[in-house]
């Protein structure tokens, strides 16, 4: 009975391991059905998709204007104080005064990908980028000015 | 005494090691102090805080909106469901109507991060358990599924897909689509699992009868989750405080008797197999309509005690707030599954040889961040 038994583990084991070998050996002659992606091989190729969360980018048009209107809300949404505004008085031509941004400062090393700031802008001026690669040597690298040097904001955007 | 982390002889002869915080059985941070006899377990404790961030006390700053983003660090792997909880409790304390389609959005996603969460369970318990193949078969799956998130959600992990309303966006165009495939792809693979895992002889000498947890000790200690169910227990809150619609859909509790580490082995695969069947169901009848419910721009919630749990991949998530009427909560607390599961580990594993604890650590699945919050 004992030597029934001891037999009979050991035949189940290599049943067993041969099943599992079997599975291994259909990959090894199927490579075709391997699916890894050799990143950073494939940098030219790798497409992110239209949703990726990779940063928060301010759009600009061909005139170097953009949304903002400096209303703040996106720096009252984001959790963790990524976003600082700095605005200013503009002048108009007809003498009012005008609140405009000076910079949207915005640090990428703080920041949690959480979309609030996109979906509590009014204006929608701010996106999320597809960007991944985002390593740098030094962390203030990382903080970013988002409307461009020179930039205004659109006709018609209140 | 002596110092936390060192290994050392008590005067009764028995060895104590430190297991952790960086052992790659252990899945994170968890350290774990083991008294030995040789080999033979006498006592476990565990040693907490080593990646704690204090969430709930950060969140009592933040508005109703924006707590909830914090949620998906907790238990990374359940990141959507630790969200709808947090909605959920929002929804409660203001009373809105969450629409149809929000519901079954969320409900779809919960049940894909179910999935996901089972099946990277299934692939690290081969891993701890010497298998290596497993995990990349498991992996391959988990790919699959980890690209719906991404294509609707727009990270892979840390979604915050939910708001206090209902969800953020309308799913992408391809959703529909792509759940399907990945479904059909799913189903045709448990076979490959059986194979590789389930039947082998290692295996189950690893798993039978190791790590034994009664009916009586899991309620004790507030086990939850699929480790309570393999030890008899009826405690899904899908099926007894429905929240979503799960109360409309078809699917069946996992409860098993045995309570041993292969018994919480299938309790998983059988839920896994139960969440593809909830998604076949609704995937075809999305309902239209809004998505998001009426909120106001700064949510204030009345005066009160809102609670609302959940059932996440590894038990019941609670959410407990406690508002003054102001725009962001007086206090916050999550009870989290993971850390009552811990708690049963000592009981389950005195007794067993070490190289059993790391099959019953691995069956528990704990996931560390949302035991230290
Ligand atoms: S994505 Fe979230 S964390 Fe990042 S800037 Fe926007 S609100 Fe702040
Ligand atoms: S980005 Fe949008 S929310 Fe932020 S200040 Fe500009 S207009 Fe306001």
């Amino acid at each position: 009975m004992f030597l029934k038994d001891y037999f009979g583990t050991i035949f189940k084991s290599i049943k067993s391991l041969l099943t599992g070998m079997r599975k291994t050996g259909y990959y090894f002659t199927h490579p075709k059905e391997i699916l890894t992606e050799e990143y950073p091989d494939n940098r030219a190729t790798l497409k992110m998709f239209d949703r990726f969360k990779g940063e928060v980018t301010m759009p600009h048009n061909e005139n170097n204007e953009h949304r903002c209107t400096g209303c703040q809300a996106c720096e009252i949404a984001c959790p963790n104080g990524t976003i600082k505004i700095i605005t200013k008085q503009e002048i108009k031509e007809d003498g009012k005064k005008k609140k405009a941004i000076e910079a949207f400062v915005y640090h990428l090393e703080l920041c949690t990908l959480c979309n609030n700031c996109i979906t509590s802008c009014p204006s929608d001026a701010i996106v999320m980028a597809q960007t991944y690669e985002h390593s740098v040597y030094d962390k203030t690298q990382l903080k970013k000015i988002l409307n461009k040097p020179g930039s205004k904001i659109m006709e018609g955007v209140e | 005494m002596s110092l936390l982390g060192e290994n050392f002889m008590t005067e009764e002869g028995e060895f104590v090691i430190n297991m952790g915080p960086q052992h790659p059985s252990t899945h994170g941070v968890l350290h774990l102090k083991v008294w030995l006899d040789g080999e033979t377990i006498k006592k476990v404790q565990p040693h907490l805080g080593y990646i704690h961030r204090s969430i709930e006390k950060m969140s009592e700053r933040l508005s109703y909106r924006n707590f909830i983003y914090a949620t998906s660090r907790m238990d990374y792997l359940s990141a959507h469901i630790n969200n709808q909880a947090c909605a959920l409790a929002v929804e409660k304390g203001l009373q809105v109507e969450v629409p149809a389609r929000a519901q079954a959005i969320r409900v779809l996603l919960a049940e894909l991060t179910r999935l996901q969460s089972h099946q990277l369970w299934w692939g690290c318990t081969g891993l701890d358990l010497g298998a290596v193949t497993p995990f990349f078969y498991a992996f391959r799956e988990r790919e699959a599924i980890m690209e719906i998130f991404e294509e609707t959600c727009g990270a892979r992990l840390t979604q915050n897909f939910c708001v206090p309303g209902g969800v953020m966006y309308d799913v992408n165009p391809n959703f529909q689509k792509r759940v399907k495939d990945v479904m059909q792809q799913i189903k045709s693979k448990y076979r490959e699992y059986e194979e590789i895992l389930t039947g082998n002889v290692i295996f189950e000498n690893r798993t039978k009868g190791v790590g034994y947890l009664s009916k009586e000790d899991a309620i004790s200690f507030g086990v939850t989750g699929p480790t309570a169910r393999a030890s008899g227990i009826s405690c899904d809150i899908r099926k007894w405080f429905p929240y979503d619609g799960y109360e409309k859909l078809d699917f069946e509790e996992v409860v098993m008797e045995g309570g041993d580490c292969y018994t919480r082995y299938m309790a998983r695969i059988e839920e896994m197999k139960q969440s593809v069947h909830i998604i076949e169901q609704m995937i075809d009848n999305l309902p239209e309509g809004d998505i998001q419910g009426k909120t106001k721009n700064v949510i204030k919630l009345p005066k009160g005690e809102f609670y609302q749990k959940v059932e996440t991949a590894r038990g019941e998530l609670g959410v407990y707030i406690v508002s003054d009427g102001a725009a962001s909560p007086y206090r916050i607390k999550y009870r989290s599954p993971n850390f009552s599961n811990l708690s049963a580990l000592e009981t389950m594993s005195v007794g067993t040889k070490i190289g059993d604890l790391v099959a019953i650590m691995a069956t528990i699945d704990l996931v560390i961040p949302d035991i230290d919050r």
